[in-house]
């Protein structure tokens, strides 16, 4: 199967604090990959070079078989058309109502100017999350878990070949986790998308991973089912499954 | 902060704002411009600052009159202070107390919605969907007080003439006409057209100033806050600096 994202030997700092120290990922076609990692292990990091919103200081970053750095702006407005991205926050655009929400990604990104064209895309991808009934509400209106659907649905509504998830169950109940852990599976299913899921959330890790990798010290160093690394020999990736 | 940081500091704040200037002229030419947000924020930035406009302007040319009028009595002037109001309020008073209160109001809003916009990603979130908040946002919003500041302020200026007969019909001295007549006889093209083109000035400095602080800010909550006060003290320096600016240049050129 072919490969939708090639890093190999990703380097980032900040300030000259290096983050990532040397990355090396390849997500394959329709593959779900979950990082786990502590706080500040520069994971989403990793997530922001592969959407283009930073810049590598050194390795290569291939998205598509196009090196990211290498883009111009043009290109690279082509490129994000391709990879959707779920923030922390859902990053729902507050001053808009739900319907907007989803028109605007849809007007500007997949360039739809028919009004109706835009109404019945937009419900559909609401009645995937579930939440018909919020297209007139504003995201101020939304509970957590609502939130997500969202900006879920937002992400979704283009139609993107790549995921990146960052955190997407963090502040949610267990309840609500789980829920939206699913429902990245069932996008997944359904839209064949790859994903690449950053989260502390083991249950979404089990639900949502085909391949899960551990990082530390701004490196991968462990990579495996959550089954076989739950049973590593080493204590230390063994202790994020309990 | 020892002087060669704070120098460090300012040279790369105004680099910054520099490259800033140079994105928003380029992405203002750009294919694409977004009316519908355009229309939507001149309408935030102008329609909304009526009451608070009409009300300053009001006082403005009320409180000058009054002021004014002992003195003027003593000299047996009475009569020029129609024309005294509108020339004052129009070359200097009415353009600065408009930018300044802009500044309070527009300046630190954008700056404040920006800057939340940042904490909570959504400028990104724009970023990566391949859309382009530095049109979307910023463009738009600049252009909007470049247009809606100067009519805003023209607006002020006539308020202000009908404030200062206002005051003179408390003692009853003069007829409408006259006193309209008085104000606008005495005002030339040179009043009018230099200080028009000072609000474009501080049109800018307002919208330019709150998207950069806004768009810039850190990401923590704090930030918020800090872009909006700071966009207020920032742009409120820089329409000082404009104004001192543009009326020795105007000394210099239309009036000497």
């Amino acid at each position: 199967m072919e490969n939708v994202i090639e890093i190999s030997g990703l380097k980032k700092s900040f300030n000259g604090m290096p983050i990532l120290r040397n990355i090396n990922l390849t997500v394959k076609k329709g593959e779900n990959v979950v990082i786990l990692g502590k706080s500040g292990e520069g994971k989403s990091v990793t997530i922001k070079c592969i959407s283009g919103l930073l810049l590598q200081d050194e390795g290569t970053l291939r998205v598509f078989g196009e090196e990211v750095k290498d883009l111009d702006r043009i290109a690279l407005k082509k490129l994000r058309r391709r990879i959707g991205f779920l923030f922390q926050s859902s990053a729902l655009y507050d001053s808009m109502t739900v319907r907007q929400n989803l028109a605007f990604p849809l007007k500007r990104v997949a360039e739809i100017k028919d009004k109706a064209e835009i109404e019945r895309l937009s419900r559909e991808v609401l009645e995937s999350v579930g939440l018909t009934d919020a297209i007139d509400k504003m995201p101020s209106e939304l509970s957590g878990g609502m939130r997500k659907r969202m900006g879920l649905a937002r992400t979704l509504v283009v139609k993107p070949e790549i995921m990146l998830y960052d955190e997407p169950t963090t502040g949610l109940d267990t309840i609500t986790s789980k829920e939206i852990s699913n429902l990245i599976l069932d996008m997944q299913r359904k839209y064949e998308t790859s994903s690449v899921i950053i989260t502390h959330d083991i249950p979404c890790a089990r639900i949502t991973a085909d391949r899960v990798l551990i990082m530390s010290n701004g490196e991968y160093i462990a990579e495996g089912t959550c089954d076989e690394l739950e049973n590593s020999p080493d204590a230390f990736i063994r202790s994020f499954f309990k | 902060m020892s002087s060669k940081t704070a120098l460090h500091s300012a040279l790369l704040n105004i680099a910054n704002q520099t490259l800033f200037f140079k994105s928003f002229v380029r992405n203002t030419w750009k294919k694409g411009f977004e009316w519908q947000e355009f229309s939507h924020q001149s309408y935030i930035i102008g329609y909304r600052s009526i009451g608070i406009i009409a009300l300053t302007g009001f006082i403005l040319g009320f409180v000058l009159t009054i002021q004014s009028e002992p003195t003027m009595k003593q000299f047996g002037a009475v009569g020029f202070i129609p024309g005294m109001v509108s020339v004052s309020v129009i070359r200097e008073i009415g353009p600065v107390i408009v930018a300044l209160i802009c500044a309070g109001k527009i300046s630190s809003s954008i700056g404040a919605e920006l800057g939340s916009m940042n904490v909570t990603e959504q400028i990104d979130a724009m970023t990566v969907s391949g859309a382009n908040p530095m049109q979307y946002l910023v463009v738009t919003r600049i252009i909007s007080c470049i247009i809606m500041i100067p009519l805003l302020t023209i607006f002020a200026d006539v308020i202000a003439m009908f404030g200062g007969f206002a005051a003179t019909l408390l003692e009853g001295q003069m007829s409408a006409w006259l006193y309209f007549s008085k104000a606008t006889a005495v005002l030339e093209f040179a009043d009018i057209i230099p200080s028009f083109i000072k609000t474009i000035l501080f049109g800018f400095a307002i919208g330019f100033i709150g998207c950069y602080k806004g768009f810039n800010s850190n990401r923590g909550t704090e930030s918020v806050g800090l872009a909006a006060n700071s966009a207020v003290v920032t742009a409120s320096v820089w329409i000082i600096v404009i104004d001192a600016i543009v009326v020795q240049i105007t000394n210099t050129f239309v009036y000497s």
